[in-house]
């Protein structure tokens, strides 16, 4: 291969001469990372909200938790993402889309609720399989001794079910972490991006490219790392969760 | 807020979006699976081979790809190619590959590291035991691998395969970076040259869920089928 | 006034299954009633209506004068004074066992932390698990965690105790040690309704034994007379298999 290795290229300044190669891939990588947790933040919530919504007796809230999901779950992440950016600003109503479309940080704020809400039917799936997976007799002896619905949920299935879903949720917030790159498409600079324009700039396409992907292995690795080890905080002597 | 929706810009355009978008992206998805399938399955028997070299280089490729987003690995893939293809070639300059023929390769080799993992688990769903009763009939590994292994895995994945290609048929909109006239892409198109972006992505958001949704209740539907067999 | 008044009682699953067939029965205030028959006869059905785990479409049930069937709003206090022990024991696994005993006590009772620990203290000296207070369910014995679910109804000082087969998930040699709590309660005066197919149990401290089959119940009669000689087929059949063994 006549490829012209050059590993010092992280070092050399980037055309507009706002620091170098690897200060701009540590800031996507800030991007990256800040976008992950922003957009897990909801998908959390609203993940538990409609997960729990689905285990509800009432049909109606079944019927609405299952609609939320079948709706975010089936249009690919990048539509939902276009959607966000160039639709909605252009459905509200004018002097509000004006103002959203110049926001300074749009293109963060419409990844945010993109992300977020596409991850947070895969949460509310979670979810619900958590509360599923108990054994029936858990809902009622806690109805037996007394609880109300909601003490019971807050009491007894969330604590298990949550502890019993905490391998798959830390997946799923890998994934968010992996599907904060499409996001550059609307022009969130995040690690991809950053790499990408390196690319662009100095035609390294290894480096540039290569050291994207360490620092997501990196990332993910340390997520896995600390996510066990609440995990074995978390975990309850005895008891290995589900039927 | 529809008031002024223009519906003819997506009738005129139909041709355009399923003819030359939607062939693509079905292919793609058509094409990755398949290899993707046969691939997955190769890493999958790798993994559980009893060589601590096959398996560890199946547990780092799978590991690898499925901590990559696709995205970068789609990047990665498209300037890589040509300088491979040189080097397999032994050609004098990098080869042209094309955007094209990139997105099949990258698809195939990303979705083959999923692949593997659903045939790894499918497998290893089948109980100990039901192994044991194979050997205590008479049966060598093969004849139980054949006979009693892979009948039951293959009806415990069939439905996650599926289901997964739902998945790879969605992630195909991302070859979006690398202007690729997809579905969306030739969505995103007209959308641009006729200004018209409202229409067009809602438009795409629409045919997308109808085809996932259809797809996926078929998918759900034959999963109750199979666990009442079982 | 019946501690548990059970009249007319009727219940669907869907509209082909009635597994509860105009079920009538009373149970006075220190009496222990034995309901025993086959599997699938409706008898977890039955005893999970008395403190509304299940709904009913028909008939009334009156639990201390109240009446359970229409009743809403004041469900959760009802059931906290109606002590329930499943099968499965169904402790909670993420709470210790002294936490298992107090959540009740605080969250529906609004009793203190410090009352409920002691009178949790309490009831597990009763049932003899002192020494695992800290332990989760998941570290204790089938036989064992039941106890504890004796005591988690116990503690909650209940007007009467529910029992839906105590003592048919456990290994045998473990039977014994939470049928001696039950025998103990039943001779303090307790009034309980036991599911159960420990005949043993039955002589040794019922008053009377209701017998179901195919969700209705078939005979209910003074436990002598029970044993001594049942009228019904069905009644004698079930005995003569689970009495010879
Ligand atoms: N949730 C349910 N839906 C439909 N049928 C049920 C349900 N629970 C129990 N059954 C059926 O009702 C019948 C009585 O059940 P159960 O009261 O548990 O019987 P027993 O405790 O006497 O063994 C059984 O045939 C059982 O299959
Ligand atoms: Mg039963």
């Amino acid at each position: 291969m006549n490829y012209n290795w050059n590993w010092g290229i992280f070092w050399d300044q980037t055309p507009d001469a706002t620091g170098t190669y690897f200060g701009s891939l540590m800031s996507g990588l800030q991007v990256t990372i800040l976008l992950a947790l922003c957009a897990w933040f909801i998908a959390f919530v609203m993940g538990s909200l409609i997960g729990i919504m689905r285990t509800l007796p009432a049909r109606w809230a079944v019927f609405v938790g299952n609609a939320y999901i079948e709706m975010f779950r089936n249009i690919p992440l990048l539509v939902q993402l276009f959607i966000w950016f160039f639709v909605i600003p252009e459905l509200l109503p004018g002097d509000l889309g004006i103002w959203i479309k110049q926001l300074r940080n749009g293109p963060f704020i419409a990844a945010m609720l993109g992300l977020g809400f596409y991850m947070s039917s895969r949460v509310a799936a979670q979810i619900t399989a958590g509360i599923n997976a108990l054994p029936k007799g858990q809902r009622m002896a806690g109805t037996a001794i007394g609880l109300t619905t909601w003490q019971t949920y807050r009491y007894i299935l969330l604590p298990l079910a949550y502890r019993i879903i905490f391998p798959p949720l830390t997946s799923e917030f890998l994934n968010t972490i992996k599907n904060t790159a499409p996001a550059l498409t609307i022009g969130v600079l995040e690690l991809t991006a950053r790499a990408r324009s390196m690319q662009e700039f100095s035609f390294q396409v290894f480096e540039a490219f290569s050291a994207a992907a360490a620092i997501y292995l990196v990332l993910s690795a340390v997520v896995t790392i600390v996510m066990r080890m609440i995990e074995k905080r978390l975990a309850i002597p005895g008891f290995s969760g589900g039927k | 807020m529809f008031s002024n929706f223009d519906y003819d810009v997506i009738w005129r355009s139909l041709p355009y979006l399923f003819q030359q978008g939607m062939v693509f992206t079905l292919t793609l998805t058509a094409i990755a699976t398949v290899f993707g399938l046969i691939l997955g399955t190769l890493i999958a028997m790798m993994r559980l081979s009893s060589s601590a070299v096959l398996s560890g280089f199946a547990v780092s490729y799978v590991n690898l790809m499925r901590s990559l987003p696709l995205v970068l690995v789609i990047f990665l893939f498209y300037f890589l190619m040509p300088y491979v293809g040189q080097w397999i070639i032994r050609a004098d300059q990098p080869v042209q590959v094309g955007a094209y023929a990139s997105t099949i390769v990258t698809f195939t080799l990303f979705e083959a590291a999923y692949f593997s993992e659903i045939m790894r688990a499918g497998i290893q769903s089948v109980p100990r035991g039901q192994v044991m009763a194979g050997y205590a009939i008479g049966l060598n590994y093969r004849e139980v691998m054949r006979h009693v292994v892979l009948p039951q895995a293959f009806r415990n994945m069939l439905p996650v395969i599926f289901t997964q290609t739902i998945v790879l048929f969605q992630d195909t909109s991302l070859v979006y970076v690398l202007s690729i006239t997809d579905f969306l892409g030739a969505a995103s198109k007209v959308a641009q040259r006729d200004g018209r972006l409202t229409e067009m992505y809602l438009f795409a958001a629409l045919v997308y869920f109808v085809i996932c949704f259809t797809a996926s209740f078929f998918v759900k539907r034959l999963q109750k089928r199979i666990s009442i067999i079982r | 006034m019946p501690m548990i008044t059970i009249e007319k009682v009727s219940k669907w699953y869907n509209p082909q299954f009635q597994v509860l067939k105009n079920c009538t029965t009373t149970v006075e205030k220190g009496e222990v009633v034995v309901v025993c028959g086959p599997s699938g006869s409706g008898k977890s059905t039955l005893i999970k209506t008395v403190n509304a785990l299940e709904p009913v479409q028909e008939g009334t049930i009156m639990v201390d004068g109240l009446n359970v069937t229409t009743m809403k709003k004041d469900l959760p206090k009802l059931r906290s004074r109606v002590g329930m022990v499943f099968q499965h024991f169904e402790l909670f696994p993420h709470l210790k066992i002294v936490e298992n005993l107090c959540l009740g006590q605080t969250i529906v009772l609004g009793r203190s932390e410090d009352a409920a620990q002691a009178k949790a203290m309490k009831m597990l000296e009763r049932v003899g698990l002192t020494a695992h207070a800290q332990k989760y369910p998941g570290q204790l014995s089938g036989g064992q965690q039941q106890r504890v679910a004796i005591a988690r109804a116990l503690v909650m000082d209940p007007i009467c105790m529910l029992f839906d087969e105590p003592t048919s998930a456990l290994d045998p040699e473990m039977i014994n040690e939470v049928l001696d709590v039950m025998v103990e309660l039943a001779k303090e005066g307790m009034t309980m309704m036991v599911v159960t197919h420990e005949m043993g149990f039955a002589k040794k401290v019922a008053n009377r034994v209701i017998f179901m089959d195919a969700g209705e119940i078939v005979e209910d009669a003074q436990k002598d007379d029970f044993f001594g000689h049942p009228r019904s087929d069905r009644a004698q059949h079930f005995l003569s298999k689970i009495l010879s063994h």
